[in-house]
């Protein structure tokens, strides 16, 4: 890693976890706060609370009313968002260093602060519906809730982050504020500082005004755990459009598995470097295994894999776009070949160290910006810990090719995945279906 | 309040005439160059002047197709040993076509530079669209029109396209029908490549931990020797104008969601009135949770995720865009809370704070876009497309705060004209 801008972690005595790295390379710094709070921690009647929950966090404080916070921060030049996942809710804003103090104090304000007011709750509930509506229109959205479903039983990773219709249509005001005042407390949060600042000044600043916010309850207990699958499983939607998509998954280590970093060099090897821009970017990956096995073989018209990186283990999955004119099912087979092969024969040497040159290179990248930088610096803490990203790219190189077939043999075998198809019903008669 | 203030170090001044060297070749490359050394990284951009607008009218998505073989071998280079050689290195290089430009991009560790460098030479000057590859490029655009078809984003505008530009080359479509895919061969991608890829008026920039002269140097050394003219563009004829509503509805009936766009011809971006309309479109539409328009159909009736305007400019008059996606319950109330919101622009003045935030937005936020290579890249790349000078980014906050709340109302009033735009739906109806 790069020794020049050292990475500094420190916990308040409230129990927020601060973590700060000074980059002085632009006059812009990133502040991010994440709290250990996402899909993973809902159930059956509140799928979606999360996500809602971050989006109530933009709708007023007493201090920031309703569209004030936003504007705040637009006229100081900054930029802000906040993102919900599986595993986390995190808020950032990127500024010019000398306004960034704005951030800390709209940060620490809503922690504690937020009304959720009830008219601005039910604004906000069709605004979601709105967004999940939004992304049915993509197919691949469809294929992967209903893929992800299949795999997790008992896990709540079963739905997807944006949650069910039913859920987002009775969920009320008053479980979104028990959510908010159970999951946003300073022991359960983590604030990663990114970019042009003074590391002493900066952890005065946030003691100042964090410090003062009393620990939360007893956070609830979390018990989940997916049992064993024991079968493979098949899921088919059937959607509007002409494009058949493919997707399979298989149960992926999590973040602090001894096989994750193994299972990392696989995915490379298989589907290229992925880009660890917040914002796109990643490379074509046309000499990975898989684009040779399906793109040029004209079979798919795009084929990629994904690892995330996540507290349990969540999904290694496969996708891939047929081309006009293939079918599903040679698709799938040309995908699953492919499998075969790393289970049953070694990669080789110069894949190996190629899949850690490529990542060493992204790493490179993503430190141009203070934006990846702070996200980086939160998303390991709230995985594993911010030494996990510190040493990412040692434990990637002592990775050997022995490593990554035994993670291979272990974790994709046949019984083991869920298989995906979305067929598409056309959008007249005489639509080819693509099956 | 006691406030965090920067480091003590200084830090990075914004790309100006000190610290970024421009230097012309003799055939007519121009070499801009400018060095961060934060990272160990550098990014290359740049353009030729070839598009959509050079091609054949039968063969509407030749030069994004042509730019798509580019990758897929050279004379000495087959497509399998470009891609070993350029990701082994965890580098990428990237083509695409636009309306008159043809643009590339590398990404590399600047150690891997010169490789870098060298192939995309090679691709630029010595492509040799192998037969086989045409086929494989052909299957995969056919099947991204497919996509687009089912896709009520792209649909809505591809058809606010059509009818802003009415048969006017620059509504072409880039990606192409399937007819006209179906009809481009080999002989027309390598007749339009040898037509109009020439190095006059080619522009390249390079950003990262490289020094400048020595930047330029490299450039000069694989591209120095390249010569050739392309025939000049004919002038494009005056784009029609609406004298009228022009509406058309594309029905999906399957969609969760439709996708709602209005449109207006905008200014050309070197005209008088672009700077105006930047900021009176930021007020619409972009600042704070998308302006106005994200105001009103997103946080006051709850509407839509994302209700949105856009502004695009180039060289002829461009596109003034208003969109937001919808529940096709919402299709009619949604529109008419845009056309107030638009109407409100031409009828009232923006008091003068919400007028200020924009400014300071405006100006404000121009460090973030030059945080990282990629930012200062493609920010000079259109400074010198348009010619806008080296010192445009010294000026930019000058020109942003010497504009009024009656220039943004006379823009509004000039161009977002309520009984004159276009306006495409694509999603159910209902």
């Amino acid at each position: 890693m790069n020794q020049l801008n050292p990475i500094h972690k420190t916990v308040l005595d409230n129990g927020l976890t601060v973590i700060l790295r000074e980059m002085h390379h632009a006059a812009v710094t990133s502040f991010w706060i994440w709290y250990r709070v996402g899909s993973r921690n809902e159930h059956a009647g509140i799928t979606g609370i999360s996500h809602w929950v971050e989006h109530m966090l933009f709708k007023g404080t007493p201090t920031f009313p309703q569209g004030e916070l936003d504007k705040a921060i637009a006229r100081e030049g900054g930029m802000f968002n906040g993102m919900t996942w599986i595993d986390f809710t995190t808020y950032f804003e990127t500024l010019p260093s000398d306004r960034i103090d704005l951030a800390l104090r709209v940060e620490a304000d809503r922690m504690a602060n937020a009304l959720f007011d009830p008219a601005e709750t039910e604004l906000e509930r069709t605004v979601i519906i709105s967004e999940r509506q939004g992304s049915e229109n993509n197919p691949n959205f469809l294929l992967g809730e209903a893929l992800q479903a299949a795999a997790f039983q008992a896990h709540p990773y079963h739905h997807s982050v944006i949650g069910w219709q039913c859920d987002l249509e009775a969920m009320t005001r008053d479980q979104l504020y028990a959510h908010y005042r159970t999951y946003y407390a300073p022991n359960n949060a983590i604030v990663a500082v990114a970019g042009d600042f003074d590391r002493d000044a900066m952890l005065g600043r946030i003691a100042e005004l964090f410090g003062a916010i009393p620990p939360g309850p007893p956070l609830p207990r979390f018990t989940a755990q997916e049992p064993p699958q024991r079968g493979e499983r098949r899921v088919i939607v059937e959607g509007p459009g002409t494009t058949a998509y493919l997707e399979v998954a298989f149960r992926a280590p999590a973040a602090t598995d001894p096989d994750y970093h193994a299972m990392v060099v696989l995915d490379t090897i298989l589907g290229g470097a992925k880009g660890m821009s917040l914002w796109g970017g990643g490379t074509p990956n046309r000499s990975s295994r898989l684009y040779k096995a399906l793109v040029e073989t004209e079979l798919a018209a795009d084929a990629d894999c994904s690892l995330s990186s996540t507290i349990d283990p969540y999904l290694f999955s496969f996708t891939a776009t047929v081309r006009q004119g293939r079918t599903l099912a040679e698709v799938e087979a040309a995908l699953l070949a492919e499998i075969e092969r790393v289970i049953n024969e070694p990669v080789s040497e110069e894949e190996l160290a190629k899949a850690i040159k490529q990542t060493r290179a992204q790493f490179a990248y993503s430190s141009e910006s203070v934006t990846d930088q702070g996200y980086w610096l939160g998303f390991s803490e709230i995985v594993a810990d911010v030494s996990w990203f510190e040493q990412f790219l040692d434990r990637l190189a002592a990775v050997t090719v022995a490593d990554v077939q035994r993670v291979a043999r272990a974790r994709l075998q046949p019984r083991l995945r869920t298989v995906g198809w979305y067929v598409p019903v056309g959008n007249g008669p005489d639509d080819n279906d693509g099956r | 309040m006691k406030q965090v203030t920067a480091g003590s170090r200084p830090v990075g001044a914004l790309p100006g005439p000190a610290d970024v060297l421009r230097r012309t070749l003799p055939n007519g490359i121009t070499v801009l160059a400018r060095e961060n050394w934060s990272a160990p990284s550098v990014v290359l951009e740049g353009y030729l002047l070839v598009g959509n607008l050079d091609e054949p009218e039968d063969l509407t998505g030749l030069a994004s197709y042509t730019a798509h073989m580019l990758s897929r071998g050279t004379r000495t280079r087959s497509f399998a040993e470009i891609n070993e050689a350029v990701e082994s290195v965890g580098a990428s290089i990237g083509f695409g076509a636009d309306r008159y430009t043809t643009s590339f991009s590398t990404k590399s560790l600047a150690e891997d530079l010169d490789l870098v460098l060298e192939i995309l030479a090679d691709e630029l000057r010595a492509p040799a669209f192998p037969a086989d590859h045409v086929e494989k490029v052909r299957g995969q655009r056919m099947t991204a029109i497919a996509e687009r078809a089912n896709d009520t984003r792209q649909m809505a505008g591809l058809t606010l396209r059509e009818l802003m530009y009415a048969g006017h080359p620059l509504g072409r479509d880039l990606l192409g029908s399937e007819q006209s895919n179906a009809a481009i061969g080999r002989d027309a991608l390598v007749e339009f490549y040898e037509t109009f890829y020439r190095p006059q008026g080619m522009v390249v920039v390079v950003v990262g931990a490289i020094a400048a002269e020595e930047a330029v140097a490299k450039v000069a050394a694989r591209f120095g020797d390249w010569s050739g003219e392309r025939p000049p563009r004919p002038p494009l004829p005056a784009i029609p104008g609406l004298d009228g509503v022009r509406e058309r509805r594309v029905p999906m009936p399957d969609k969760s969601q439709a996708d709602i766009i209005f449109g207006w011809p905008a200014m050309p971006r070197l005209h008088p009135d672009f700077d105006k309309a930047r900021l009176a479109n930021t007020v619409l539409g972009v600042f704070g949770m998308m302006g106005r328009l994200g105001a009103s159909v997103r946080e006051r009736a709850g509407m839509a995720y994302y209700a949105y305007s856009r502004l695009a400019a180039n060289k002829q008059s461009g596109l003034w865009l208003a969109s937001a996606g919808v529940n096709p319950s919402n299709i009619e109330r949604a529109m008419r809370a845009m056309r107030a919101e638009v109407a409100r622009m031409a009828n009232e003045r923006v008091p003068a704070d919400e007028l200020a935030d924009c400014k300071r937005y405006l100006t404000g936020s121009l460090p973030l876009q030059l945080e990282t290579n990629d930012g200062v890249a493609s920010l000079l790349a259109d400074i010198e497309w348009h010619g806008l000078g080296l010192d445009y980014v010294q000026r930019y906050r000058d020109i942003i705060n010497g504009l009024t709340a009656d220039d943004v109302q006379a823009v509004a009033q000039k161009y977002l004209t309520t009984d004159r735009y276009a306006l495409a739906i694509a999603g159910p109806m209902q």
